[in-house]
């Protein structure tokens, strides 16, 4: 029977398949191939373990890291926050206990989990990756099925390497075209979400597909799966290729030799047939797309950059425009706003959607030769220690200072919040991350989310503002746009 | 888990939609390694307003939540399972629920009733205009009650029996041990393992 890559390795993974037929149908026991850990959701789920005096079954099948509460200045001093600090030791404790890899603060393999485990070569095509947090659809652009958990599954999967799940609904989201210079990844993605709604996947695993994602480099992609979760779809996928492959050959955990070979053997089974059936499929024009920004306090509420704030009365239902509305009062805009003439105060550049070394490249691109607004306050915060070893050995680091910009330690920082990097009340945000939630960035923040150059276009101008609104820079620095 | 049947209760309407995670547990309360004592941190932001629905009785004393659609997107953390129950709330209503958040419901005893917004809008009409209202949400039948509205709920077959006999998810699948050692045994060895490490 043809299959769409989703339930390809969907099958390859059921250790047992649930009793029952149709809506009945008990859930499948899927195998987990990699279980990534970090100190936010594990520490309640290592405890149950303890009390049910339970082993982790697979220790060499789990990595864990430090990321969401790690400081990004300071980092050789102790965590001045005690709870923080608190948290940290008890992952420190606990993966000594229980046998498991830790990348703590301080080592070059530290970072968003996120972004560490494709860099360490450990996301491969084809897996069942999961970890308790949202953002895990993010290795699903290798063509892993990868899918954010809570606790109780967290605990599920240490002691049995697996978990019960229901068979999804597929959705492709076809991409046909190709993106003009300064649209990116990230525009794609937030046009998706508009497009759908923060519901529009739930249910569903999407598979994004067509010409313009094939076009796009893996760090892209990982862009667009990282924020599938935003659609509320528990996973997104894209089909492995030769850019797939050549991004992991080489990495530390990629196959070698033999192996290697073996595995782009079944790696390149891996893709939707063509005669296989979507129970959803949605349309995305690459050509006419423009950068996105959001102007609310959902990722589902953007528009282009060129367009104005919407009036809630431009939704017919009732609940989008109450949503509009109190939307609107929080974010302190109104109605018919160029989008591009909101001041911001902040430009945050980092996260596990755009945190890579193409994203800061695209970003070190527009900033190159040009000086920032006096009144905006820029944090660059590379995705890893990694990518940031490495963006200083390309004299990345020196870009941004010269620019004014904060060069920063590896976290999740100023995404979510949980380390001192924080907004104000009222402050406003152009932020690289995925969430543009209430409170998200600190209580009373105010968050537009945006792509790496648009962010970087933002922080010369001070004002939302994309690639194209820049005069030319006095040492003309090639743009390097569409890349992330 | 402790067994659910039905509970009665009273009812909260919340009318809002798209209630995320960061909204019902803010990420400043997650640094915390129990998995109880998250009472005062939910919906932290709001009950800083005095207006706000729960700081007001009888909606204070309520185990009943009534919200609108696309409840619980967001975020992973289980916290927020864990805040509505500590706070005092045995179920929740709406007619659209997050993936994660219903899944995480689900291992905790939190009920998560998928209720038309049609009944949903009725029920918040009853429970305005005489708070105090209980709701019964009868897990047996598959209904919600509140005054003379009488509806019914979805919910997975899987998650209605695990909740109606208090099962443990993990204790369930250990009982199939020997199917994953089985599993195990066949899986393609170029397939990566974290131990030991290697290094770039």
């Amino acid at each position: 029977m043809a299959k769409t890559l989703a339930e390809k390795v969907w099958d390859a993974h059921v250790v047992r398949k649930g009793d029952g037929e149709g809506a009945n149908a008990q859930p499948d026991l899927l195998f987990i191939d990699l279980h990534l850990v970090h100190e936010v959701t594990s520490p309640q789920a290592f405890e149950g373990l303890r009390l049910a005096g339970r082993r982790l079954r697979r220790p060499d099948l789990t990595i864990a890291t430090e990321d969401h509460n790690t400081p990004t200045l300071d980092i050789d001093k102790p965590i001045a926050d005690l709870t923080s600090r608190t948290q940290i030791q008890t992952l420190r404790n606990n993966c000594q206990e229980f046998g498991v890899r830790l990348h703590s603060l301080g080592d070059a393999e530290q970072g968003i989990v996120h972004v560490v485990g494709p860099q360490l070569g450990l996301t491969q095509p084809g897996m069942t990756v999961v970890c308790g947090d949202s953002h895990t659809s993010t290795h699903g652009a290798f063509g892993a099925l990868a899918m954010g958990i809570g606790t109780s599954e967290v605990e599920h999967v240490m002691a049995t390497q697996t978990l019960s799940l229901k068979p999804f609904k597929t959705m492709a989201i076809n991409v046909e075209g190709t993106l003009r210079p300064g649209v990116s990844a990230k525009d794609i993605i937030l046009a998706v979400i508009a497009k759908i709604g923060t519901g529009g996947g739930q249910g569903y695993v999407l598979e994004y597909r067509g010409s313009a994602i094939r076009a796009l480099s893996m760090e892209a992609r990982m862009t667009i799966c990282n924020m599938s979760i935003e659609a509320g779809a528990r996973a997104g996928l894209v089909a492995p290729d030769q850019t797939t492959y050549d991004y992991m050959h080489g990495r530390p955990h990629a196959p070698q030799g033999a192996e290697w070979d073996a595995a782009v053997e079944y790696w390149n089974t891996l893709s939707t047939d063509d005669d296989a059936a979507f129970d959803v499929e949605v349309d995305l024009d690459a050509d006419t797309l423009e950068p996105f920004v959001t102007w609310g306090t959902n990722p589902g509420q953007g528009v282009s950059l060129s367009a104005k704030v919407p009036s809630p009365e431009d939704f017919g239902d009732e609940n989008a425009k109450a949503a509009a509305e109190r939307a609107l009062q929080y974010m302190g805009l109104e109605a018919g706003t160029p989008m591009k003439d909101i001041r911001v105060d902040t430009v945050f550049l980092g996260s596990c959607t755009n945190s890579r070394m193409e994203d800061l490249r695209a970003a070190a691109d527009i900033l190159r030769g040009r000086t920032k607004d006096p009144n905006i306050r820029m944090l660059v915060v590379p995705g890893s220690a990694r990518v940031r070893l490495e963006a200083e050995a390309e004299g990345l680091d020196k870009v941004f200072k010269d620019f004014g910009a904060e060069w920063r330690f590896a976290g999740c920082s100023m995404c979510l919040g949980m380390n001192p990097d924080q907004l104000e009340v009222g402050e406003r945000c152009a932020s690289t991350s995925n969430r543009n939630f209430e409170g998200r960035q600190g209580k009373g923040g105010r968050t537009h989310l945006v792509s790496p150059v648009v962010a970087a276009a933002t922080a010369v101008r001070g004002t939302l503002s994309s690639p194209s609104d820049l005069d030319p820079a006095p040492e003309s620095a090639a743009l390097r746009v569409g890349a992330a | 888990m402790e067994k659910f049947t039905t509970h009665t209760g009273i009812g909260v309407p919340l009318r809002q939609s798209n209630v995320d995670t960061d909204q019902i547990i803010p990420a400043v309360y997650l640094k915390r390694i129990t998995r109880t004592g998250f009472e005062d941190a939910l919906f932290a932001a709001w009950r800083k307003d005095p207006s706000f629905i729960l700081n007001q009785a009888p909606f204070n004393a309520g185990s009943v939540l009534v919200a609108g659609p696309d409840f619980g997107t967001g975020s992973s953390r289980e916290h927020a399972v864990w805040a509505l129950k500590d706070f005092g709330f045995k179920t929740v209503l709406s007619s659209r629920f997050a993936d994660i958040f219903r899944g995480n419901s689900g291992k905790q005893g939190l009920l998560a009733a998928e209720v038309a917004q049609d009944d949903i809008e009725l029920i918040w009409k009853e429970l305005e205009n005489a708070p105090g209202t209980e709701v019964t949400v009868d897990l047996v039948s598959k209904t919600v009650q509140c005054g003379t509205i009488v509806a019914p709920f979805e919910i997975d077959d899987y998650t209605r029996w695990r909740l109606l006999e208090g099962l443990d998810d993990i204790g369930l699948t250990l009982k199939h041990e020997e199917d994953i050692t089985a599993f195990e045994a066949t899986r393609p060895a170029f397939m990566p393992k974290t131990l030991p490490a290697r290094l770039s």
